[in-house]
């Protein structure tokens, strides 16, 4: 429920009911929960009360308070100039948010999902990420690009994909993927005051999970780097890249290794363009063996690019081949035992990882 | 529930063209709604209750199966005010009228198509004939000596850049170009009845609304030469012109796209309260986009002060309007969206400024989008890699380019009007000519932007790794420089 949340003060529990935006400091070293959607909202809200060019647009995000619920409270909040409701036109609404951009405004444009951006990515691409470049300095275009990416559970093939390598293919773009609320709230904060156009792809079932959050996170200042990939696991015997909700699954992957011996470091990229080359290639040079691991379809991906990016940098490091762990190379089915098969599951990690380790593994999921 | 119906006739369209009051822009059509009693997704129907008239006529088919109903008449309206009419409702029982989201729709028994053409099409606004002489009765704004000359000017002014620069690209000193050839008066003209602070937000054949408001030679020289000097840092082709200080924002090779951008300007200069407005141009072929009805309709619902100015020259490329849309034309396309229209002609300076200058108005202070279709031809090819007369006969372009020359006809407007004379037309048109030769001899010899030019802008900061790259591309300058060009400065 948003704008609940739950505080422990010095072992008192007290629960309040907050409303929206508003987000209470604890005095004391206990973490807080917040969802990744509570985190999204607090983002967008602090952003639109700091500076007033700041302005959501998209299907539903007013009155319907949002298709998740993520601009939940803002439409009464800040009122109809600042958060517009849209007719049903994808190219339409980010063309218009680009040339409020190009104005001068701080546009925030959402899609419903990342799939329908299909049908905009001509002025993405075209318009907002190459005009900086075209115009000469003249054109800046400081708009933020969000909303869920990626499979979510039984929407089907036009519902699923994910964008990540399509849009990080593209100079001029930045294209973030937060996978837990810290993620979310320093990232979103980051891409709205960054000046150059952002897309930043969440997902959808993320939204509803819970994590801990620290007092610096939800402090209004808050906001992470754009370009630095965090290590969310430290170990030395294999690297696992991830980003999004594949983070969760290498961490849960990580502890089951753990046990077999395989102590695996998890590194969270947070940022798809650009790439934290650097940590990766650190962090292979550490454990020298790399399991990358998305949800995308696998040619062309994230996973390819980091491939070749610690080839090229970290070719004697390597003890193993790079392995890939992809979405399955067919349109995302529906039905549930086909959705399973066709995403990257924990035990596709963990087998991954020991192949990486020379350990005796099949190569494929048992059907 | 269905209703039949008691006469089972064939349903033509029915059109009674009415005739309004010869005015500025007037035009009246009878639309008709088909009967959409028996088709509840047809329109949303608010709940309706046993006593609503709605269900009292289903009940009694019969005693309306013959009346005749007469629905939603729209006038058109004079430029500076608009008279909205509501139906007429006639005599009878007929006036049965239901409220749903969107308005009141009279209801009729009677299955009538709305006609794909309308008999009469949208009147055209002239305040010039042929010759260049007022029209008896014609409205339009008046314009001092100053500026009509200072028009004049710029139009020639804007001929002669184009033939030079056309030239140039045969000869192959600039790669490519786009003439404006036959557009001069929407160019000049719409630019003129504008104001500085006004975005302006074209296609690509509009460069004489930069040079009104100031754009020098040299500047458009120096872009086609993309020199150093280029606004552009020689990043785009020849005629991608861009400069925010005269609010003109870059050419971009993309169709329609700048229509959208233009409603997302004027939307946020609406938000900023300013007394400006955006404009957008764009060609009768920009017109099929999907970014032209998003825009159309955007600006509509969220109240955008923007003009939108289309360009009907008659040709895409090869493709003729025939080809292109079915409609009459598009200033009744802006109706279909919400949007107030006009079609004006194009080659008329004076029905443009005043058309261009109304609308300006109606946008800014009644926070409205217009459109205005300018309808003209396209004299010149399409660009400098078009041979336009492979798909359409010289002579028809010869016609354009000598009987209905927008230049000579305000010409023959000014010199009656004693403002003009023969030696003042050869002096100038010898004065740019100079002008613009000497341009491109300079632009030509100014060297072309430095290496670190590839590198910027990308994003806002240079980001590590093209600061890597630049670094790598010098250190291989550095160990072969005779392999590097020597016109290009490090």
């Amino acid at each position: 429920m948003l704008g609940t949340v739950r505080q422990k003060l010095l072992g008192q529990a007290l629960q309040k009911i907050l409303p929206v935006g508003s987000v209470l400091r604890s005095y004391s070293s206990a973490a807080k929960q917040m969802t990744v959607r509570e985190a999204l909202n607090s983002a967008l809200d602090e952003e639109m009360s700091a500076d007033p060019k700041v302005f959501l647009m998209g299907e539903e995000v007013g009155e319907y308070q949002g298709a998740y619920k993520i601009s939940k409270g803002l439409l009464e909040k800040y009122g109809p100039e600042r958060v517009l409701d849209t007719p049903i036109t994808e190219a339409g609404f980010t063309g218009i948010g680009v040339g409020a951009a190009y104005y001068g405004l701080k546009p925030v444009v959402e899609f419903m999902t990342f799939n329908f951006s299909m049908q905009a990515i001509d002025h993405i691409i075209n318009s907002a990420a190459k005009s900086n470049y075209m115009s000469a300095g003249q054109m800046s275009v400081p708009i933020v690009f969000r909303g869920p990416n990626g499979a979510a559970a039984g929407v089907g093939a036009q519902h699923s994909q994910c964008y990540a390598a399509w849009y990080a293919s593209c100079p001029g773009l930045k294209v973030l993927s937060p996978y837990n609320s810290e993620d979310a709230r320093g990232l979103l904060k980051a891409a709205i005051r960054d000046p150059d156009p952002v897309v930043f792809l969440e997902n959808e079932l993320l939204y509803g999970e819970s994590f801990p959050v620290s007092d610096e996170v939800l402090d209004s200042s808050f906001c992470l780097p754009i370009g630095k990939a965090k290590i969310e696991r430290e170990g030395k015997d294999v690297s696992i890249t991830a980003f999004s909700k594949m983070v969760g699954h290498a961490l849960k992957a990580a502890e089951i290794l753990e046990k077999d011996g395989i102590d695996a470091e998890v590194i969270n990229l947070r940022s798809i363009r650009p790439l934290d080359r650097s940590t990766i290639n650190a962090s292979v040079r550490k454990t020298n063996r790399l399991i990358t691991v998305e949800e995308a379809f696998p040619q062309h991906g994230v996973g390819a690019e980091i491939c070749a990016s610690v080839v090229e940098e970290s070719f004697a490091y390597l003890d193993a081949p790079v392995q890939r762990i992809a979405g399955a190379d067919v349109p995302m089915p529906y039905a549930a035992n086909l959705e399973r098969m066709a995403v990257p599951q924990v035990e596709d990690i963990v087998r991954a990882a020991k192949r990486a380790c020379y350990r005796s593994v099949p190569m494929a999921a048992a059907a | 529930m269905t209703f039949c119906l008691k006469n089972s006739r064939n349903i033509i369209s029915k059109l009674k063209p009415k005739v309004g009051l010869l005015s500025l822009m007037k035009q009246s059509s009878d639309c008709c709604y088909s009967s959409c009693l028996n088709h509840s997704n047809h329109c949303n129907f608010l709940p309706v209750t046993a006593t609503s008239p709605f269900v009292k006529q289903l009940k009694n088919p019969d005693s309306n199966s013959h009346k005749k109903g007469r629905f939603f008449v729209f006038e058109r309206f004079e430029s500076t005010t608009a008279e909205k009419q509501i139906a007429s409702v006639p005599n009878g029982e007929d006036n049965q009228v239901l409220n749903f989201p969107g308005g009141k729709v009279i209801f009729s028994p009677e299955m009538r198509f709305l006609s794909e053409s309308p008999s009469l099409h949208a009147h055209c606004y002239r305040v010039l004939d042929d010759n260049g002489q007022l029209i008896r009765h014609s409205n339009f704004i008046q314009v001092s000596e100053d500026i009509a000359v200072k028009m004049y000017s710029n139009m020639v002014t804007l001929q002669t850049l184009d033939t030079i620069f056309y030239e140039a690209q045969r000869q192959g000193r600039i790669s490519f170009y786009v003439t404006t050839i036959g557009e001069e008066a929407i160019n000049i003209a719409s630019a003129a009845a504008l104001t500085l602070d006004d975005f302006v937000f074209p296609q690509y054949r509009e460069p004489g609304v930069l040079l009104w408001r100031g754009f020098t030679l040299q500047e458009f020289a120096n872009q086609c030469f993309g020199n150093k000097a280029d606004y552009g840092k020689g990043r785009q082709m020849p005629i991608h012109y861009g400069s925010n200080k005269h609010k003109y924002f870059t050419v971009s090779s993309t169709i329609a796209t700048q229509i959208p951008h233009a409603v997302g300007a004027a939307y946020s200069l609406k938000m900023d309260k300013k007394d400006a407005c955006a404009v957008t141009y764009f060609g009768d072929g920009g017109t099929s986009e999907g970014d032209f009805h998003a825009a159309l309709n955007f600006a509509a619902v969220t109240e955008a002060p923007v003009i939108f100015i289309c360009r009907n020259n008659g040709w895409a490329i090869s493709t003729p309007t025939s080809d292109q849309f079915r409609s009459d034309g598009i200033a009744v396309r802006g109706q279909a969206y919400g949007v107030r229209s006009i079609r004006v002609d194009g080659n008329d300076v004076l029905a443009i400024y005043s058309a261009v200058h109304a609308a300006r108005k109606m946008a800014v202070n009644e926070h409205r989008p217009i459109l205005i279709e300018a309808v003209t031809y396209r004299v010149g090819h399409h660009s400098t890699s078009d041979d336009s007369t492979k798909y359409r006969p010289a002579d028809e372009i010869e016609w354009w380019r000598m009987a209905r020359d927008p230049v000579t006809r305000f010409r023959k407007w000014i010199e009656s009007n004693g403002w003009w004379s023969s030696e003042a037309e050869s002096q100038l048109r010898s004065s740019i000519r100079n002008q613009l030769l000497q341009a491109i001899q300079l632009a030509e010899k100014v060297e072309k932007p430095p290496v670190k030019d590839l590198f910027t802008d990308v994003y806002d900061d240079l980001p590590p790794n093209l600061r890597e790259q630049e670094k790598l591309l010098r250190e291989t300058i550095n160990r072969h420089p005779k392999d590097y060009p020597a016109d290009v400065p490090l």
